[in-house]
């Protein structure tokens, strides 16, 4: 047999796409395998529980298992019938058809937005079909929101009321009518507030403007399953929680604060001496030595998506070290003691981003607190740098920064081994590896916090035994307060 | 014009490349599932045989929160490079028996020393070591103390140590210890001996 040209050419051809294609296929399944789009999620808040399920889509619509919306909040059991899958939640009886879009709950017929599906004994019905299903089943408000696919179930959704109530420096208050824990996140020109876990809702407009030029606006955006307040500020923002986390307060940062402070004043007295050079940017800041004499940060270690030591199956060491910080803060305040916690919500800092931040505003001291399940009592640790008096050029090393800093350190170490002492806590003092120690250019101590008894853990979370840590940092912060840090510049 | 042969070697080129494709699709899913053994913990690579040398391994204790040392004799070989390795991997062996008064996770392994003169020892460990580690500032600061005195008190020379995992830099060894930063042998030397007077106060 033999083949015509244009034959041999074919199956050449054909032959060569094939080989393409596969080797194609290969190489982009290999690469494709690596980062992956993260799917969607429909988000539920009840009164029962909060939870997230996987969107699953269907002929280009978005289809959730009604068995698994249903099991956290309540008793349901499903049985299947040839098309017919009858289903049974608390009281209610539901019977729906595979393919069609018409079901039957509690003896009502309901349209569905979209045909039922079954597969393999489970069924799904598609997102927007929730609003009109969803009432049947339960005697409560339904409230869906389909952009941002969150379900709200009964009444649990968080309102707030955000106002400036102050002026210079401006202070914004959100008042929530329930605690919430946002990721608290700063990026240039404004501060974001992400809710992943309350269901806080949309004040009566999206876009909340409040005639202040240094924090003019908030926006409210609701995105796959999270809410997220973003506020837009000319100077860099910081938000504090009190109120048992229900208000959140958001303020210029330390540094930003004492600039504001200082442009009234000029404005006031242009020619009053010993005013503050602003940062103009081409030059650094002078800060005012007098404006913020003794003056505290407080780093609660951790947090946000780096979740520390796991204390237990359930507790973090970023929940602890967060709460003993703002009872540090708490004792510092009714000492008459100014401090500023680096974090005070579940935000992510990187180790340079809180050195950073900490050498930016020059406070007094630093105080990092850290929590562990070993040992017992609390370990004080400075950095591990051999002492460098020389290290005061107009360029400090990053790596060795500490190193002039280190006597003053001390000092701070000691008086806070006196206090805990004093409250009959066992303490430790060391020097030890531990950032952004290192790169600080003020004194700076990490506290390491144990349970009181060896191996009961549960002590890092009783609200006495962090209340008693506290004020006896407290008491050794407020000891050094008669003697100025020797290291600052 | 094209010969009948090559045409049926294209066929078959096609039919393999296409059956190749569909082997390393298949493989693809195997590999990502390989991963480490976590409940095995013995080393990979055996000791060295030979004559024993008489050795001080500092080991962790958490209990007391110091570094104890420990004499023993263990098979060395010749190259400092080989000795270090050996040492380290008798430190891991201790750490992974079951009375350790210092527990690494499990499957923890030394995978490469390397000595870079002058006097710098570049320790490279797997990614167990690490993932596993206990977190916490006193726990991990133990580990770090104890490889680098090991070391340092059984090869002279040393002056600084860095630890890498699995071949790269990483910023902490469970969230605390400093990894990015080499070790100064003498400030270990001196937080070791600090540890002991602390702990006997």
């Amino acid at each position: 047999m033999r083949w015509s040209n244009s034959r041999y050419y074919g199956f050449i051809f054909a032959a060569s796409l094939v080989v393409i294609g596969v080797a194609g296929f290969t190489v982009f399944e290999s690469f494709a395998a690596g980062p992956s789009v993260p799917p969607k999620q429909l988000t539920i808040y009840s009164t029962v529980a909060n939870y997230s399920l996987p969107v699953a889509e269907y002929h280009g619509t978005d289809y959730v298992g009604l068995l698994e919306l249903l099991e956290p909040l309540g008793t349901v059991n499903a049985t299947v019938k040839g098309k017919q899958w009858n289903l049974r939640f608390n009281n209610a009886q539901a019977v729906f058809v595979q393919n069609s879009a018409t079901a039957v709950v509690a003896g009502q017929s309901v349209r569905l937005n979209a045909p039922f599906a079954l597969q393999n004994g489970r069924g799904a019905v598609s997102l927007n079909s929730l609003a009109a299903l969803l009432p049947h089943f339960f005697n409560r408000q339904i409230t869906w929101s389909p952009g941002s696919r969150r379900l709200i179930i009964g009444s649990v959704a968080v309102h707030f009321t955000a106002q400036i109530v102050r002026n210079n420096p401006p202070t914004l208050v959100m008042q929530f009518t329930s605690p919430v824990n946002p990721q608290v996140s700063t990026e240039p020109g404004r501060l974001l507030l992400k809710f992943t876990h309350e269901a806080v809702v949309a004040p009566g407009t999206t876009v909340l403007t409040f005639g202040n030029k240094d924090i003019s606006s908030a926006s409210y955006s609701e995105t796959d399953g999270t809410a997220a307040l973003t506020i837009a500020g000319k100077v860099p923002l910081f938000a504090a929680f009190s109120n048992n986390g229900s208000t959140i307060t958001v303020e210029p940062s330390a540094q930003a604060a004492i600039q504001m402070q200082a442009q009234a004043a000029q404005k006031m007295n242009p020619a009053a001496p010993g005013s503050p050079a602003l940062n103009t940017g081409s030059e650094p800041a002078a800060v005012p030595t007098g404006a913020q004499s003794y003056f505290v940060v407080i780093d609660a270690a951790h947090g946000g998506q780096e979740r520390g030591a796991a204390l237990s199956g359930q507790l973090g060491e970023k929940e602890i070290t967060l709460a003993i910080a703002r009872r540090l803060r708490q004792e510092l305040q009714d000492r008459g003691i100014t401090s500023f916690m680096l974090r005070d919500g579940d935000a992510t800092l990187t180790l340079d981003q809180r050195a950073v931040m900490t050498n930016h505003i020059h406070p007094a001291m630093y105080i990092c607190i850290h929590a562990s399940s070993a040992g017992s009592g609390v370990g004080l640790y400075t950095s591990l740098l051999p002492p460098l008096e020389n290290n005061r050029g107009p360029f400090m090393s990053w790596s060795t920064a500490q190193a002039a800093f280190l006597p003053a350190s001390q000092s701070l170490e000691n008086a806070l081994a006196s206090a805990l002492q004093q409250s009959h806590i066992s303490v430790r003092e060391l020097s030890a590896p531990v950032r952004p120690l290192n790169n600080l250019a003020v004194p700076g101590v990490a506290v390491e916090v144990a349970p009181s008894t060896p191996g009961v853990t549960a002590d890092l979370a009783y609200p006495t035994y962090q209340e008693l840590i506290a004020s006896s940092l407290a008491v050794g912060i407020a000891e050094m307060r008669g003697h100025a840090p020797q290291g600052t510049p | 014009m094209i010969s009948r042969q090559l045409a049926i070697s294209a066929a078959v080129l096609a039919v393999a490349a296409l059956c190749m494709g569909l082997f390393v699709w298949h493989m693809r899913g195997r590999g990502t599932q390989t991963e480490y053994s976590a409940a095995d913990s013995r080393p990979v690579t055996p000791p060295a045989a030979g004559p024993t040398e008489p050795v001080t391994l500092y080991l962790a204790d958490d209990a007391t929160g110091s570094i104890r040392p420990l004499e023993t004799r263990i098979a060395l070989p010749e190259g400092r490079q080989q000795r270090a390795e050996e040492l380290l991997r008798a430190l891991m062996i201790q750490y992974l028996g079951k009375d350790s008064t210092h527990s690494l996770g499990a499957g923890s392994e030394v995978r490469d020393v390397y000595l870079v003169d002058p006097g710098l020892v570049v320790i490279d460990f797997n990614q167990a070591f690490a993932d596993s580690h206990q977190s916490g500032i006193l726990v991990e600061e133990l580990t770090v103390l104890s490889l680098v005195k090991t070391l340092s008190a059984n090869i002279p020379g040393i002056l600084q140590v860095k630890i890498l995992v699995n071949g790269a830099e990483r910023e902490t060894l469970a969230g605390h210890a400093d990894l990015a930063d080499n070790y100064d042998v003498a400030a270990v030397d001196k937080l070791v001996a600090q540890m002991g007077e602390s702990q006997g106060r």
